[in-house]
């Protein structure tokens, strides 16, 4: 009897331990969620407001030219910080593993900027972007007085700092990803095709780089809701500016939202951002998931 | 000493903590973000006054963001139904919060303090919500201001313009010296700060009043406005390029160091110049914007007073109401934080020249109707609409758009906010 109460309770705890943790996430994370899509559909501005007044924030919100820019800039950013990320991580894991002394302590130098928040990235950034502060300042105290530096306080190039910023931040944790696959290959593979005469640069290529598979799986994942969650980032370095030129829909979206009292306005952008969300991550991890279970 | 005698002891305190609050007076929460030196000392003033007649006071303070991160604040607590005894909000959002339906009538108050008499109409409008009074102002900052560093005018043989034709010669000259003509901080509350100096110098009073206060679409897309938009682009010519992002206490630095001739920002940049050791008309020279010479664009922070049930505490916040309109407060808060006294006919004695002078202005503002709010700093429109003037102008400014373009736009985009 005891025993069979025991079994029970054994069979149960996991179940009972992982409970809260779910209804938690049931309530804060999708309880809100449709909280938020159905505040969009009304019209609040300070306070929430419950009445459904239908579409009108939607359209309110694809006909203003922030929107756009900071949709435009989203594009920018983050297929230049995934694709710059993931080819310049990939070859320094590549560099790295060619068994070179001091490999540990070159793989902290370029994992350390992890350490760091986007906040400290940000405001280190700006300072050495800041022409009369930064790069520009020292190269022309080296004696090269025609060289401009000044993407910064640009309107046409400044989403491009951020870029920079957000790729030097975040190559050393998609470096060390691929070093970890990369030790991962089993050496007989390669050794079989050295035996067949295959050079290296045929190896990486079609050897080592397709079983990475997995790895650049990851790092996609990881890199692009970074991407779009990025806001503490484009505070530090630009807030926004100048103008409003390297605003991103994070940025867009807590402008109105809490300093404009457009509550439900702001609330539509999240949706907006929800949905591209959607749509671009859950086919791909439909896609990579079913292919693995296939394999 | 005996475990037992000091759980005696703990309840005694406990028991007389209870009893003198319960005796003397009921409780104040105050949310503000006045965090920094001279601003908490002004707030410490509020406090110790109300300590004084017996109430407490918690104080509430969130720091950052000009007010930002406070609001956010404001608004859970207030959803939550659990809102402080007063918050500072200001300008047309207290119609907002009025319009929720949670705050306080203060009318008995005002009555006996004769606030009605004491407040010009412009300002006491703005605290009334229908008619009633919600909200109790603090102080006055005068925004359109221009600080000059008369040594760097000399230097480049200038002289300080009143009107903004003056004002290209000067800053051609200036910039032919080898100076910085304007400091400029270009952040878009900076960046409107100067553009709606422009609007009440080139337009007047009245087109200010039309186009930035009742954001009427005619007076936002028409041929004053255009002009009004040139003249603003025309600075950044005179600006450096390092403006962009730049704070408005370093673009004040740099009017200070000699290294810019002139800085359009509101009287709080008086305290940059004094706590940098500098004189006022001997270092530095505080004038009107061109052309506002006689016009008044006012900052006005205030306390909305929310409703609360208890007996006690709304006593307090009585007081707390009471208390800052008083002379006493109105005097030392606005030393201390170099705003001026937003009640008209106090005492001179405790203010130095420049506030003595912006006290005139506002009086004679008042009484011709050349005094108007601020429409950067919150005063003028909700900030929806706030807004979508400063993402026009911001654009208009960092981008190459003609300026016939963005008047047509900003008519277009406030109507949208609306």
């Amino acid at each position: 009897m005891m025993k069979s109460i025991a079994d029970k309770l054994e069979r149960q705890l996991p179940r009972l331990v992982l409970a809260p943790t779910v209804l938690a996430i049931m309530v804060f994370v999708y309880g809100f969620i449709l909280w938020t899509a159905w505040v969009s559909f009304t019209n609040s501005t300070l306070l929430p407001k419950y009445e459904f007044q239908g579409f009108f924030q939607y359209v309110k919100l694809f006909g203003n030219d922030r929107w756009w820019v900071a949709c435009q800039n989203l594009a920018i950013f983050g297929s230049l910080f995934i694709f710059i990320c993931i080819a310049l991580g990939l070859l320094l894991a590549i560099l790295l593993d060619q068994r070179i002394r001091c490999e540990g302590a070159i793989r902290a130098v370029y994992l350390y900027p992890m350490a760091l928040s986007f906040i400290v990235t940000g405001t280190a950034w700006k300072w050495m972007l800041n022409p009369s502060l930064g790069l520009e300042r020292l190269m022309h105290q080296f004696g090269f007085t025609g060289f401009t530096f000044d993407w910064l306080v640009n309107s046409e190039m400044s989403i491009y700092t951020v870029v920079i910023a957000g790729v030097w931040q975040s190559t050393g944790f998609v470096m060390a990803m691929f070093l970890a696959g990369l030790r991962g290959i089993d050496d007989a593979i390669i050794q079989a095709a050295q035996v067949d005469g295959a050079g290296l640069p045929r190896i990486y290529r079609c050897i080592i780089i397709p079983s990475l598979r997995p790895v650049f799986f990851s790092s996609i994942i990881i890199l692009s809701h970074i991407a779009i969650k990025s806001f503490d980032l484009v505070v530090a370095l630009t807030s926004g500016g100048p103008g409003y030129s390297s605003d991103l829909p994070a940025t867009f979206m807590y402008a109105f939202a809490f300093n404009r009292n457009r509550l439900g306005f702001g609330a539509a952008s999240a949706m907006v951002m929800f949905g591209a969300v959607m749509g671009i991550i859950v086919p791909y991890l439909y896609s990579e998931l079913r292919g693995k279970k296939h394999a | 000493m005996k475990p037992g005698f000091i759980r005696l002891v703990a309840i005694f305190s406990m028991l007389f903590a209870m009893f003198v609050s319960a005796s003397f007076g009921g409780e104040v929460e105050v949310l503000h973000w006045w965090t920094s030196g001279g601003e908490a000392k002004s707030v410490g003033v509020l406090k110790q006054l109300l300590e004084a007649e017996g109430h407490t006071w918690k104080d509430f303070a969130v720091a950052g963001g000009g007010g930002d991160t406070a609001m956010t604040v404001l608004r859970s607590r207030a959803v939550s139904g659990n809102p402080p005894t007063a918050a500072q909000v200001k300008g047309p959002q207290i119609q907002q919060w009025g319009d929720e339906g949670v705050l306080a009538n203060l009318d008995d108050v005002a009555k006996k303090g004769d606030w009605d008499r004491l407040l010009p109409a412009v300002v006491s409008d703005v605290m009334k919500y229908k008619g009633h009074y919600v909200a109790v102002p603090v102080n006055v900052h005068r925004i359109n201001w221009m600080w000059c560093n008369p040594d760097v005018f000399r230097k480049a043989g200038a002289t300080i313009p009143t009107t903004w034709e003056q004002f290209s010669v000067a800053a051609e000259k200036i910039k032919k010296a080898g100076f910085i003509p304007v400091a400029f901080g270009g952040q878009a509350w900076q960046e409107a700060t100067v553009f709606e100096t422009i609007v009440l110098g080139i337009g007047g009073a009245a087109f200010f009043r039309k186009a930035l206060i009742e954001a009427d679409s005619a007076a936002l897309n028409s041929e004053v406005m255009v002009k009004c938009l040139t003249i603003f682009k025309n600075i950044k010519q005179y600006t450096d390029k390092d403006a962009p992002g730049r704070d408005w206490n370093l673009a004040t630095a740099m009017v200070i160091q000699g290294k810019a001739a002139m800085q359009f920002m509101g009287d709080w940049a008086k305290g940059e110049f004094t706590a940098a050791g500098k004189a006022p008309g001997v270092d530095f020279i505080a004038a009107p914007a061109p052309e506002t010479s006689g016009a008044f664009l006012f900052n006005i922070d205030s306390f909305i007073m929310f409703n609360v049930k208890n007996k006690d505490a709304q006593a307090a916040q009585k007081s707390m109401a009471r208390l800052i309109m008083e002379p006493k407060f109105q005097e030392v808060f606005n030393v201390n934080k170099g705003s001026i006294p937003v009640r008209l006919g106090m005492s001179r004695a405790a203010f130095d020249d420049a506030a003595l002078r912006a006290f005139d202005e506002f009086a004679s503002a008042a009484a011709s109707g050349a005094l108007l709010p601020s429409m950067a700093h919150e005063m003028a429109v909700f900030p929806a609409i706030r807004g979508a003037i400063f993402d026009v102008v911001t654009n208009f400014y960092n981008s190459d758009m003609p300026p016939e373009e963005a008047a047509k736009k900003l008519a277009q985009d406030v109507k949208d906010a609306m």
